[in-house]
Parts: C-alpha cells; sequence; structure tokens
C-alpha cells in the first residue's frame, strides 16, 4: 500500500503542473498537438526516473556541498541520451519538441524531485516517485495538448511515424488562437481555475 | 547596424521570450508580485543572459566543435551557465554593494531559468555569429524585463479587484498572461519576413 501511495501522489495529489506547478515552459509550449504531449512526456519519464535512480544510489558518496552540481549533471547525461536517442529514432517528433528536450534539464521537477526525494529515500521508493510524477505530468500535458488541439485544430493527432491515427472532428470551425501562444495561457489559466473549484466543492 | 537593431526587436517583442517561446516562465508567475522586485530580476537576466550567450559561443565554437564534442554540449552549457551567475554574483558582492542589494537574492534563482539556456541553444540554432549572439541574448532579457514589468504593474492593480476565489493567484495570471500575449502577436507584422 505504502509503495503504491508513492506512485499515484505524482498523479493527483502532487501532480505536477496542476498543484505544485513545476515545468511550465515545456508544458505550454509543446501542447499544440496530443502525440507532443505524450512524446515530452515520454522525454520526461525516462529522464525523471533514471536521474532519480541513479542520485538515490549515489546519495551517500556526495558531499553535501557539491551536490546540486553532481545532479545536474547526472540529468545533463540522461537529457543528452534521450535526446540522441530522439533524433535517431523519431527525427519528427525531435524537430517539433525542438530547444524543449534540451531544457529538460532546467525543468524543474527533475531537480526538485532529486533535492527533495530522491536525495532522501531509498531506490525503490525513488523510482516509483519518478515514474509516479512522470506520468502525472505526461497526463497532464496530453491534457492540455488534446483540449488546445480539439479547439485549435479540429483534429486529434495520435501519430507517429506512420503509426497511430489522427482524428478529425466533422462540421467543426477551429479557433486558430488556441494553437498559438495565447491559446496555451488560457486553457491552462482556466484549467487551473476549474481545478482549484473542484477542490474548494470537495471541502 | 539595422541588422542588429532587427535581432533586438526580433527577441524583445516579436518572438517574446517569455510570451511566445514560453521561456522562462517560472520566473515571470513567482517574481511578478511587485514592481520593484520585477524590474531587479529583469535587470538580473538582462545582465546574465547577455553574458551566458557570449561565453556559450566561445565554448561551441572554439571547444566543442573543433573536437567533435557537440553530445556534451548540453552538460557543458548548464554547467558554465551555473559557474557564470555564482561568479558573476561574487564580482558584483565585492565591486558594487548597492547593486548586489538590489540583485543579489534574484541572481541564484537564474541558473533554472530556462531563458538563459534556451538562448544559448537558439544562438546556435540560428547559427548566430558571436555578436549576434550578444545581441540576441540582451533582445532576449530586455524582452524577458518587459513581459515581467507589464505583468507586476497589472498584478499590482489585481491585489485590489474583485475576482472569483477559485481564480486567485496563478489561474488569473495565466489568463492575463494570455491576453499580454494576443497583444504582442499584434508585433509580427512589424519586420517583413
Amino acid at each position: 500500500m505504502n509503495k503504491l501511495d508513492e506512485f499515484t501522489k505524482g498523479i493527483i495529489k502532487e501532480n505536477p503542473i496542476f498543484v505544485i506547478m513545476l515545468g511550465l515552459c515545456p508544458t505550454l509550449a509543446v501542447s499544440t498537438k496530443a502525440i507532443y504531449g505524450i512524446g515530452m512526456g515520454a522525454a520526461v519519464i525516462f529522464v525523471l526516473t533514471g536521474s532519480n535512480v541513479i542520485i538515490s544510489l549515489i546519495k551517500n558518496f556526495i558531499p553535501d556541498k557539491v551536490r546540486i552540481p553532481s545532479y545536474i549533471v547526472v540529468i545533463a547525461t540522461f537529457v543528452t541520451t534521450v535526446d540522441y536517442f530522439m533524433k535517431a529514432y523519431t527525427p519528427e517528433l525531435h524537430k517539433a519538441l525542438g530547444i524543449f528536450i534540451p531544457l529538460i534539464v532546467v525543468n524543474c521537477i527533475i531537480l526538485g524531485r532529486a533535492e527533495a526525494f530522491a536525495s532522501k529515500n531509498s531506490v525503490i521508493d525513488s523510482f516509483l516517485d519518478g515514474v509516479g510524477m512522470g506520468v502525472g505530468f505526461t497526463l497532464a500535458l496530453t491534457l492540455i495538448a488534446t483540449i488546445r488541439e480539439i479547439l485549435g485544430a479540429g483534429t486529434i493527432t495520435l501519430k507517429l511515424l506512420n503509426y497511430g491515427w489522427v482524428f478529425e472532428i466533422k462540421n467543426f470551425n477551429p479557433m486558430i488562437i488556441m494553437i498559438l501562444p495565447p491559446g496555451a495561457f488560457i486553457t491552462i489559466g482556466l484549467l487551473l481555475g476549474f481545478f482549484n473549484s473542484l477542490k474548494t466543492k470537495k471541502e | 547596424m539595422q541588422h542588429y537593431l532587427i535581432i533586438i526587436i526580433s527577441a524583445a517583442f516579436i518572438n517574446n521570450f517569455v510570451l511566445s517561446r514560453f521561456l522562462g516562465l517560472c520566473p515571470f508567475i513567482g517574481v511578478s508580485k511587485r514592481l520593484d522586485s520585477a524590474l531587479g530580476m529583469g535587470m538580473a537576466v538582462i545582465f546574465v543572459l547577455t553574458l551566458a550567450s557570449i561565453i556559450t559561443y566561445i565554448i561551441n565554437q572554439y571547444l566543442l566543435l573543433p573536437y567533435n564534442l557537440e553530445f556534451l554540449r548540453t552538460v557543458s552549457f548548464i554547467l558554465v551557465i551555473a559557474t557564470l551567475v555564482q561568479f558573476v554574483e561574487m564580482v558584483i558582492q565585492k565591486t558594487s554593494p548597492p547593486l548586489y542589494d538590489a540583485l543579489g537574492i534574484y541572481l541564484p534563482l537564474i541558473t533554472t531559468n530556462c531563458a538563459v539556456l534556451g538562448a544559448a541553444f537558439l544562438n546556435i540554432n540560428e547559427k548566430f555569429n558571436l555578436l549576434e549572439s550578444a545581441v540576441n541574448g540582451f533582445g532576449a532579457g530586455v524582452g524577458f524585463t518587459i513581459a515581467l514589468i507589464f505583468m507586476a504593474s497589472i498584478r499590482e492593480k489585481l491585489e485590489v479587484a474583485k475576482i472569483p476565489e477559485n481564480f486567485k493567484g496563478a489561474p488569473i495570471t495565466f489568463i492575463i498572461a494570455g491576453i499580454l500575449s494576443l497583444i504582442f502577436l499584434c508585433f509580427k507584422g512589424i519586420i517583413a519576413e
């Protein structure tokens, strides 16, 4: 039960985007198509889980004073791996996400979890925390991306490298503004307000 | 000269770092509560962005490219930026205590500001030379500061406005950022492509 909690807390109770509000830059920038949300989420899950496990393994050997630079090097290594992997296997996605893949390095979720969780807990707990937080991030990102894509383009794209589908909504006049930058800010603002009102209703 | 002016206007207004490239949102939401702290943060960012653009250009051009070490770009850039910020903080503290008092607390925050690292990568993608990189970094910093000052001025007024309880704080800030972003979209036509 306890282990399950480590995993599920990242999805709802401590959702990185909607509750802790970390890692907002990539969230807003790449959420123009559903598949971009999933792709970015997958990259973050990999980096977050990998760095959480490694940092939890080496936490006892790192002097306290240089811990942040050491964490950053570990994270940057994983980010570089993801960057080159995506460039080789999913060039289309790599091009769409652009500089936001190397920018995962400065995504506050990852350093935040390293500092707040992995540096204090066991390897297994850190692994579960990383996967849970990553999944929570991916779900939130995909939700925002899907809303923006439906309203802004009238489609839902779940297609990568010729696999998957593109759904189209018939007889719908899309609002282009939703896939432009203002749409991102307005979508997340309204969603945050919506989740707040759910929380107040519950209390 | 005109070429550099275009780079500055493009980085500051047309492709504003915060409102159209989505870089540096954390400080944009976090430090935009009061005008004077927004001003301090903005100055610190302009300073570090310009310096970091120059240094990352030199590292990329004279260290990484000649030795085929491009895969170390992410690692080296983030470490250099972190060191640079620390160094700038120490220099300012020694040489100019008043400036340190004004910028001091904002400097450490800049390391994790994705605008700085983002500008370094954008400079490489756009194939800018040394001077163009520096000018682009400066323009990006100015754009960040303008957006931050707008936001802080609006939020100071917002303190006394009637907002639905559930939208107080972050939600309304994002919606206002959306409206600001809409306004900045209008700059798109200034320069003919």
